[in-house]
């Protein structure tokens, strides 16, 4: 069997695809990406359709052993220098955004995400795991999806689909991707009317901190708190992504991926989808502000991100330098394959 | 009918049929969740892709990049103004429930004693209860059941339990639910079945769906603990448990 074998866990590696999409009325969260512009790009790399499992990387990366004649994987996201460690080669440092060979008995030391985002981790014809509920997505609070059910942990082995690398050259981001900045976008509803406006007002005024209470479920936001005018209860109803829920203490909490499917209490606003990817990479401490549009702008924003995305993918260079050498690519391919066919030739 | 349609973001939309919880209001949200269904499977509402009843309301999730909101409103409103059907045949499902374990009902006495009834009264009001499934979520596979008989309504403990076993059947305000996993809670147990409300081995890992109308039946301990342990090894035949 071929695999990726977990040497060394990161902090909080699952894998994740697009989400498990049509159980919600179950009660089953969808789960899926915190980032699917990332998880998208980093498929795209490593040849795969967008909705393909890939490793989602909170803040540590893990160390992978590569089990298997060769595989072809992708990194995408702001990660110190990973590292391939061949057979008594010394470690060499490997760029991201960009897809590289790996050869059996190397292995992949996954750096640490810098800064505020989530990277993926992509390979080559996916995970060799039997969906559940439609969909290879973790959902760790019901050990359900992804490997186990949770997150990655040392000694773990995961079949991959593919035996080797499909042939074909390796490719690069042409640019990093433009999330954009300024104001996080949100929708009003579907209970801004259990605000007052002065408490509307606040929302879309103020600075808010994403505080320690951040995972997979939801931020929950400190700055000035949000009044209410007819309380924070409402009779339970769905919760969207990126829903902006005001408990009865005034401080936003925005939901992500693994929300709950219904909740109680009243919800100001919803971030706009085009902005859900920034907010899945933000970590405690960033600050951020929200600005009101309107259903029909959201839309059109997610359609041309969507068109940025499909340019982005399809304007991937290869990752040698034009008329260069590409260190990376001689290392794994001609330095490594020497060593090893020296070694061979001992044997 | 009038609907109010609520943004949700550029991903969803609710309809909201009212602003109670009712057996009438509930009972449209589940004929517009069913009448989407079918629309859906005859190859309409494109660019919709699942929704989520709630109390008294349904929450719409559509795909941006394969339609609007625009487009999608006056479909619903078409189906709407067809006409739905709330007298949709509903499973009935029977649940096993042992309440005569001291273990499985920490809080039978209390409710008994707080209802100015004896225990034995509260297991038979629980047991004639009209239950429907109003909703589910909080967690998977976890079932709001409304139809609680009125003089058993107490609110909710003051102090919520930390851990509570899989499959307690527990009680609060209107309804009753039975916890999918072991869990906080902060309603009062009076029983536990042996069902598995959430079994991922099974094909449909989810036991019960909105709109399901329900009824306890109480089994003793041993009978608890027979059908307990072929919940255990995946043998059980869950059909029994379901009239169509």
């Amino acid at each position: 069997m071929s695999a990726l074998k977990v040497v060394r866990a990161g902090l909080f590696d699952t894998l994740q695809d697009l989400g498990r999409i049509g159980y919600m009325a179950l009660g089953m969260p969808t789960a899926g990406a915190m980032d699917r512009i990332g998880l998208t790009l980093a498929n795209a790399l490593a040849g795969n359709p967008a909705n393909t499992a890939g490793l989602e990387i909170g803040v540590m990366g893990p160390d992978l052993l590569i089990e298997a004649e060769s595989a072809r994987v992708a990194l995408v996201g702001p990660l110190s220098p990973s590292l391939i460690e061949g057979d008594g080669a010394s470690p060499k440092p490997i760029e991201s955004d960009r897809s590289h060979l790996l050869k059996r008995g190397q292995v992949l030391r996954v750096g640490m995400v810098e800064g505020s985002s989530t990277a993926y981790l992509a390979v080559a014809g996916g995970f060799d795991i039997p969906p559940f509920m439609g969909s290879l997505s973790t959902y760790a609070r019901a050990g359900i999806g992804g490997f186990e059910g949770r997150k990655l942990a040392a000694g773990d082995v995961l079949p991959l689909k593919r035996g080797s690398a499909p042939a074909g050259d390796e490719r690069k981001l042409g640019g990093p991707f433009d999330y954009g900045n300024g104001p996080i976008r949100v929708i009003w509803g579907p209970q801004d009317d259990y605000f007052s406006e002065a408490g509307r007002q606040t929302f879309v005024s103020s600075e808010y901190k994403v505080s320690k209470e951040a995972d997979r479920m939801g931020i929950r936001f400190e700055g000035p708190t949000i009044e209410h005018s007819k309380g924070a209860d409402i009779i339970s109803d769905g919760i969207g992504p990126g829903a902006v829920q005001v408990p009865g203490a005034g401080l936003p909490i925005v939901l992500l991926g693994d929300r709950q499917t219904v909740g109680g209490y009243s919800k100001i606003a919803t971030v706009a989808s085009v902005d859900l990817p920034r907010l899945g990479r933000l970590r405690p401490g960033r600050t951020v502000r929200f600005r009101a549009i309107t259903v029909e702008e959201a839309e059109s924003l997610r359609r041309e991100q969507e068109t940025r995305l499909q340019r982005a993918i399809a304007g991937f260079q290869p990752a040698r330098p034009a008329g260069g050498i590409d260190l990376t690519r001689l290392y794994e391919e001609n330095l490594i394959d020497g060593i090893v066919y020296e070694r061979e030739a001992v044997r | 009918m009038s609907v109010r349609y609520l943004s949700c973001g550029d991903t969803a939309f609710s309809v909201e049929f009212g602003n109670e919880i009712s057996p009438q209001i509930n009972g449209q949200v589940m004929a517009l969740h069913a009448a989407i269904s079918q629309a859906k499977a005859e190859g309409g509402l494109s660019g919709l892709v699942e929704t989520v009843p709630s109390m008294r309301a349904l929450m719409v999730c559509y795909d941006p990049l394969s339609t609007t909101r625009r487009e999608l409103e006056p479909q619903i409103d078409a189906l709407i103004a067809r006409g739905l059907a709330t007298d949709a045949a509903s499973r009935k499902v029977r649940i096993p429930c042992c309440y005569d374990d001291p273990d499985f009902a920490p809080d039978l006495a209390e409710v008994a004693e707080r209802t100015r009834k004896t225990p034995e009264q509260v297991i038979t009001a629980h047991l004639g209860s009209p239950f429907k499934v109003y909703v589910l979520g909080f967690m998977p596979g976890l079932a709001y059941i409304a139809g609680l008989e009125p003089s058993l309504y107490l609110p909710r403990r003051a102090q919520p339990r930390v851990r509570l076993p899989r499959s307690t059947v527990a009680i609060a305000m209107d309804m009753t639910t039975i916890y999918p996993f072991e869990s906080p809670g902060g309603w009062h147990l009076i029983g536990r079945t042996p069902l598995w409300m959430f079994d991922k081995r099974r094909e449909q890992p989810v036991f019960l769906a909105p709109g399901d109308s329900l009824t306890f039946e109480r089994i003793s301990r041993a009978e608890y603990d027979a059908i307990a342990q072929k919940v255990e090894a995946g043998t059980l035949d869950w059909s029994e448990l379901i009239e169509p």
